[in-house]
């Protein structure tokens, strides 16, 4: 575990002694909308530097309800998120999303687009083309920089919303369901490119899903919530060697009892 | 439209009625109506006039302005009710009454207010073309989506590159008002000037009809309309250009 000193920012608070690899932590917080129902309740997590970390659930377990607290897009109703220490007030430069509409701007450019977070930070432009194209390069949409989001499939869209998290360099990676509006056979794919460009990257993840295999298949860490009111129900760590032949993963037998387990506690909550 | 397997273009829909029209004035029917040729043939006449040309600037400059004003505000406007609850609640009734409220009759008023002149013509513009460009700057607003506002959060916005964000957003609804505001200034430039009559449009309008100069009447309202249709037609190209993406949204 020593990828904890590539990330972290020379200036960033030093992190409690407690939990010294946790870059994220979540204590107690409750979430309830329009004052009577619960999303969330008592959720207290870790979410540990360099590790990819899924929230897992049926819908209507708060998953994403969590995730944009995390991001500080949310006001939780209770408790507190700290970020390398510091308390979650809203939005910071430490933490990216990637949005599950990919929430692209259709009249700007891939390049514009992906140099977003760069452009609102005031990044000069030249600087900031020349990082968005790095990005572009590495997420694998070389040669579409001049093309606009209706000119591409939806895999390729979530590469852009993917190239422009990545480009303003944050520690964490907020991914909400960035999967689900993309075919499957794309999906596959950009799972297994989501697993090289990790070890590139070197950077938290953190990913709200509903499918068991993309969690199992992409995560270090499972938290698997409950619906209504949303709470934390077992936390899963699959040990599944990642290094070799991306392809292969789906055919270990880590990975398939793995899910079968995850869907025997799951499926209590669905019928 | 296919007639006899030949394709012909919709307008020659017109093409029927001005031979009708040039039918019924050929025969003297009524006297409202001379000859389309008569109407034609006065048209340099009444463009060459010098009074022509000073009411053509007088309606060009008051409806310009008129609608300038209507699109600042009328944006403005949308915005605010777009963006703050507490400003829609109060100000969107108040917006579709003056919508559908027959503003005409609102024109004395104005001119009481405004008195016999230009700035009578131009407050009638602008009440004639603001209050759509509210509502449908307002719809774009709305319609912005949720999550490419949460997304220019998450990246650090400031207020102002969020406003441009929802701006941007809501350009094609916003244009689409602009559209539409464009053609209902027109009536307002008109019946402004009908009213007032004494400047502008109206002022030849009344010298045509009240000595019966209908082939000038009716050129006038040709030269009108033409005005009308080719400002909505410039608003549509700029639309076109835009509208690529007014259907892509996410």
């Amino acid at each position: 575990m020593n990828m904890t000193s590539a990330t972290e920012h020379a200036g960033a608070p030093v992190a409690p002694a407690d939990a010294p690899d946790a870059i994220i932590e979540v204590e107690g917080i409750h979430k309830v909308y329009s004052g009577n129902v619960t999303a969330l309740e008592n959720i207290n997590l870790d979410f540990r530097r360099g590790e990819m970390t899924s929230l897992l659930g049926p819908s209507g377990c708060g998953k994403t309800t969590l995730l944009k607290i995390v991001a500080g897009l949310l006001k939780p109703t209770d408790g507190e998120v700290r970020v390398n220490g510091a308390p979650v007030k809203g939005p910071g430069p430490e933490r990216a999303f990637v949005f599950q509409d990919f929430a692209l701007m259709p009249w700007a450019t891939v390049l514009r687009n992906a140099g977003y977070g760069l452009e609102v930070r005031g990044v000069a432009k030249r600087e900031r083309e020349e990082r968005a194209r790095h990005y572009i390069n590495e997420v694998g949409l070389a040669g579409f920089e001049e093309k606009y989001p209706h000119e591409l499939s939806g895999g390729m869209r979530q590469r852009v919303g993917l190239a422009r998290a990545l480009a303003v360099d944050a520690d964490v990676l907020l991914m909400d369901e960035p999967f689900s509006a993309v075919d499957e056979q794309t999906r596959r794919k950009f799972q297994e490119d989501l697993i090289r460009l990790r070890e590139i990257e070197k950077k938290t993840f953190i990913l709200v899903t509903h499918s068991i295999e993309e969690a199992v298949y992409l995560s270090d860490r499972i938290v698997l919530l409950s619906p209504r009111p949303g709470r934390v129900a077992q936390i899963v760590t699959p040990e599944i060697d990642r290094s070799g032949d991306p392809e292969a993963i789906r055919r270990t037998t880590e990975y398939l009892d793995l899910i079968d387990d995850i869907w025997a506690g799951l499926r209590t909550y669905v019928e | 439209m296919e007639i006899y397997g030949y394709r012909v273009p919709a307008a020659a829909a017109l093409l029927v009625w001005v031979v009708i029209w040039e039918i019924v004035g050929q025969f003297d029917l009524l006297l409202m109506f001379p000859p389309f040729s008569e109407v034609l043939a006065s048209l340099p006449e009444v463009i060459g006039t010098a009074s022509f040309a000073e009411a053509a600037r007088i309606t060009v400059v008051s409806y310009l302005s008129g609608l300038a004003l209507a699109i600042v505000v009328g944006v403005g406007l949308g915005l605010l009710m777009g963006m703050v609850k507490r400003a829609d609640q109060i100000l969107n009734m108040w917006v579709n009454i003056f919508l559908s409220a027959p503003l005409s009759a609102l024109v004395p008023v104005i001119m009481i207010l405004f008195g016999m002149g230009s700035p009578t013509v131009v407050a009638t513009v602008f009440m004639f073309a603001v209050w759509i460009i509210a509502l449908d700057t307002r719809a774009g607003v709305l319609h912005a989506s949720p999550s490419l506002i949460d997304m220019s959060r998450s990246f650090g916005a400031s207020r102002g590159q969020r406003m441009k964000l929802i701006l941007l957003s809501a350009l094609p609804e916003i244009l689409a008002g602009i559209r539409l505001g464009v053609v209902r200034g027109v009536k307002g430039v008109v019946i402004g000037q009908l009213l007032v009559s004494i400047i502008g449009v109206g002022a030849l309008f009344s010298l045509y009809s009240q000595n019966f100069l209908m082939a000038h009447f009716w050129a006038l309202i040709l030269i009108l309309f033409a005005f009308a249709l080719s400002l909505a037609e410039l608003i549509n190209r700029l639309e076109a250009r835009v509208e690529y993406y007014a259907g892509n949204r996410s």
